[in-house]
């Protein structure tokens, strides 16, 4: 089912002390020592005397409440989930809450910045040219707070390295320095990494479990180029990863297929085979159906049905090379049996759904089942298992 | 299809190929088969083409919207101007095919006695069959070869014992492999050993040994009973009882891994390619090598390479590798090792370590051969060619000559400036050049001339024949699953 990950309807039943937007974390110990309080958030569920001395006390339940202490709030429907170790930003102003960090989340995702230099034709989180240098500072002030036994966070963009090469690499150093048992797992289109240096100041971090997944759509740059409707990405994107190889830095080629692309797909397998094969993982991906994916539909969208021979050719090449590949976001009833141990679970709990007839189906437990936006669009060859 | 949203520019906006232009990469082109050609650039990637669409490429005159066009583009045969990231692709392809030239010698071959106990006709290092204790290589000259064996770079050294019967000098194996480990404590190579033994004096002793150190054991299986004990006769007259049993024993002892077969065609052999296959299928084996007859050694005396020729042996091959196609669609997994050569150098980024297949010539700076006496061959056929009175390609004496002396001596540098396929007559412009080498050995002792014509060569007839014959092959979709299995 899918979880909202922000809410704005909350409501304050005190006076706010906070003029400035609060990043913290959640505890439902209403005990917790006095000195730990004004950084913590209380959550309750159920009506019962507020102690004092909590940056932020949030309600989960409707009821009244009497002598509610400063900086109450009741939290909307929506994100009654959040438990403990759970982060959120609190903006005072209009009452609205961010979710950060989820500590159940299969994987938990910080968005570096909504700016991007390409303009892919399927994107899935449209680039918006806006300065919101300020979620750095944001992300900074959370990794902090986040679980140590955390197993794996993401960096996500817009193009993540447009915050700029500094930042870029003090957000790496802050993730190995406060969570070094976790996995960081970065997107990037690669194209800045064409710069040897930031592919350097990368490697240097030295991060304990460091993954960079980069887009390659086709084995020519003309299609890649105009997948992502930026001249000359192709190259770029190539040098990207030659780059950070050179650097030892693990690359995941991340291919999403489509009705542009996915006739050329054996071809995209050979050429990786040929000239990249020290790459550390290959994912295919079936398409989210929202953002420009949504609004190019009729141009973009194929049914993974039409396209399980292509897929089956392109998996197995690269198999049989000995690289490491994945399906992402297939259901598996959809993936040739014979390759149906490479389709994996890949979409974040919180925009993971599954159709009704999926609750027959005896693989469920093993399917990666539908991101929340496509079930409006499956496959018309779903069929419980 | 229906067009994208207004924002977005078409795939035409893309091209910035002016004129729609393009540059030729580095490529060559052969004739495949009636009209059809094989075309290959430098590194390997090859497309089938025909007549029609070979001339356009030439002429700069393929569509660019067609896929012929992506695929020659995708697989580097041409670039235009809008992407230029082929040529750091190409340098990079280049180099990890050429990657072992770089790093040098890693197999080195100790011939620790001439002595064997049987009496082959083929032989091709011609033994000598009696006491003959002149013929051991002796724990001086063993110590000698070992000081060069760590000059070489090579990150992997694999030292193989090779005869005569090895196994009659086996003391001296257990010193050798004694002082290699010493040595290795320093120089810490990845260290491998192999013993080619006909197993006639495979022991609990010897097995034990192997079991310590990690040995590998090769051995020679001809075919079925009757064949076996016609081309390897020994007294006694049982060396396929033998043979299997030392086969079996190996297999139980060390693990199924540590012991291969190698497999020699002789005239009797050419009829009953797949009772030979069948006997190394009974013998859990799983991977043969059809090789010819190589001209040395009392092969060439008793006249046993000229009783068939080229022709004979590639059917001998060519239905030898259908049966064994046969065998895998059954399940089950076997592999000839030629073809498994020719394909990793076909499908892969790779090249191998096969020695006959690299250019330069893999003579001494991909293996080198100790003998006995202490004297330096370029390669074990150099060493045949030695026993039987020339000694063209003797590089040196560990006991006279340094390191140095040996790897840069006149005639090594000579024979690898010459074994170059790049530059050599008929080879340069190849299709099939990036899947072969040179034999400088085989053609001076075929032609007297290290390069040869080879249009005369039999090196080069068979190894068109099977490059022809692989590629085709791997037209049809299920015989490709089967042999993509096979690249290493």
């Amino acid at each position: 089912m899918m979880i909202r990950l922000s809410a704005k309807d909350n409501a304050a039943l005190s006076a706010m002390t906070h003029e400035e937007p609060l990043i913290a974390k959640i505890t439902v110990n209403p005990n917790l020592p006095n000195g730990l309080r004004s950084q913590s958030v209380l959550i309750i569920h159920e009506p019962a005397a507020i102690p004092d001395g909590f940056g932020l006390v949030l309600l989960a339940f409707d009821g009244e409440i009497a002598n509610a202490p400063v900086n109450t709030v009741r939290l909307s429907n929506d994100i009654r989930y959040l438990k403990e170790n759970d982060v959120i930003k609190f903006y005072p102003a209009g009452c609205k809450i961010n979710v950060l960090y989820r500590k159940e989340a299969n994987v938990n995702t910080f968005l570096l910045t909504e700016r991007c230099n390409s303009f892919c034709i399927m994107c899935s989180q449209p680039p918006r040219d806006i300065d919101d240098s300020y979620l750095v500072d944001d992300i900074l002030e959370a990794l902090p707070l986040i679980h140590p036994e955390t197993p794996e966070i993401g960096f996500s963009g817009g193009e993540t390295t447009l915050i700029g090469n500094d930042s870029f690499t003090r957000l790496i150093q802050a993730a190995k320095n406060h969570l070094p048992n976790t996995s960081l797992h970065i997107l990037s289109n690669g194209r800045n990494f064409n710069n040897l240096d930031l592919a350097i100041k990368v490697s240097r971090v030295q991060h304990q479990d460091l993954m960079i997944g980069i887009p390659l759509y086709a084995d020519y740059s003309q299609l890649h180029d105009f997948i992502v409707q930026a001249d000359g990405a192709f190259d770029e994107t190539i040098r990207g990863i030659l780059n950070l190889k050179r650097c030892q830095v693990p690359v995941e080629i991340r291919v999403v297929i489509h009705q542009e692309n996915y006739h050329r797909l054996p071809r995209l397998a050979e050429f990786i085979t040929r000239n990249l094969l020290f790459v550390d993982h290959v994912a295919l991906m079936g398409l989210e159906m929202i953002g420009f994916a949504k609004s190019n539909q009729q141009a973009l969208w194929i049914d993974p049905y039409d396209y399980r021979h292509e897929l089956q050719d392109a998996v197995e090449t690269m198999a049989k090379a000995g690289m490491k590949v994945s399906i992402y976001n297939t259901p598996f009833c959809v993936v040739p049996e014979a390759i149906r141990c490479h389709a994996v679970k890949s979409i974040s709990d919180w925009k993971n759904d599954y159709l009704d007839e999926c609750s027959k189906c005896s693989a469920k437990q093993q399917c990666g089942g539908f991101f929340s936006w496509n079930l409006s669009k499956p496959s018309l060859h779903i069929q419980p298992l | 299809m229906s067009p994208l949203g207004k924002r977005f520019k078409l795939v035409d906006d893309f091209n910035q190929a002016e004129n729609h232009d393009y540059h030729l990469l580095p490529s060559r082109f052969a004739g495949l088969d009636d009209g059809r050609y094989l075309l290959s650039n430098e590194v390997g990637e090859y497309l089938v083409v025909d007549r029609s669409q070979l001339e356009s490429y030439v002429k700069k005159a393929v569509d660019q919207d067609s896929d012929f066009y992506h695929d020659l583009k995708s697989k580097h045969f041409l670039f235009d101007d809008d992407s230029n990231v082929a040529i750091d692709l190409l340098a990079l392809k280049y180099r990890t095919k050429a990657l072992r030239t770089s790093q040098f010698t890693s197999l080195h071959l100790f011939v620790v006695t001439l002595r064997c106990d049987y009496t082959c006709q083929y032989c091709q290092v011609s033994r000598q069959t009696d006491d003959k204790h002149a013929f051991d290589m002796s724990e001086e000259t063993a110590r000698k070869a070992l000081a060069l064996v760590f000059r070489s770079p090579s990150p992997a050294i694999k030292i193989e014992f090779q005869g005569g019967e090895p196994l009659l000098n086996f003391n001296l194996i257990q010193y050798v492999v004694s002082e290699a480990k010493k040595l290795n404590e320093t120089h810490k190579r990845d260290l491998q050993f192999v013993i080619t033994s006909n197993l006639s004096f495979l022991d609990d002793t010897v097995l034990a040994f192997c079991q310590e150190h990690g040995i590998h054991l090769s051995t020679s299986l001809d075919g079925n009973e009757a064949l076996h004990n016609s081309n390897r006769p020994r007294p006694g007259k049982n060396s396929y009882e033998i043979t299997v049993k030392g086969i079996k024993n190996a297999q139980r002892f060390l693990g199924r891994d540590k012991i291969g077969a190698l497999m020699t065609t002789t005239e009797k052999s050419l009829s009953q390619v797949r009772s030979i296959i069948d006997t190394y299928l009974e013998h859990n084996l799983d991977c043969i090598f059809l090789r010819p007859l190589s001209p040395y050694g009392f092969a060439v005396k008793n006249h046993q390479t000229q009783k068939y020729d080229i022709d004979r042996w590639f059917e001998f091959y060519k239905e030898g590798l259908d049966y064994i196609l046969e065998i895998n669609r059954q399940g089950h997994h076997f592999v000839e090792v030629y073809t498994q050569i020719i394909l990793t150098k076909l499908l892969s980024p790779f090249n191998t370590g096969y020695v006959d297949l690299q250019s330069p010539s893999g003579a001494a700076i991909a293996a080198i051969v100790y003998n006995y006496d202490g004297d330096v061959y370029a390669s074990d056929e150099a060493r045949m060619l030695a026993e039987m009175g020339d000694r063209k390609f003797r590089l040196g004496s560990v006991h006279t000559d340094s390191y140095e002396d040996i790897w840069l001596s006149d005639v090594l540098l000579d024979t690898l400036e010459s074994s170059l396929s790049e530059s050599a007559p008929m080879c340069h412009d190849c299709g099939f050049l990036p899947y072969c080498g040179t034999d400088p050995v085989y053609h001076y002792a075929t032609q007297q001339d290290v390069v040869g014509h080879k249009a005369f060569s039999g090196f080069c007839a068979k190894n068109m024949k099977i490059f022809k014959h692989v590629i085709k092959l791997l037209e049809d979709p299920d015989t490709k699953k089967i042999l993509t299995n096979w690249v290493r």
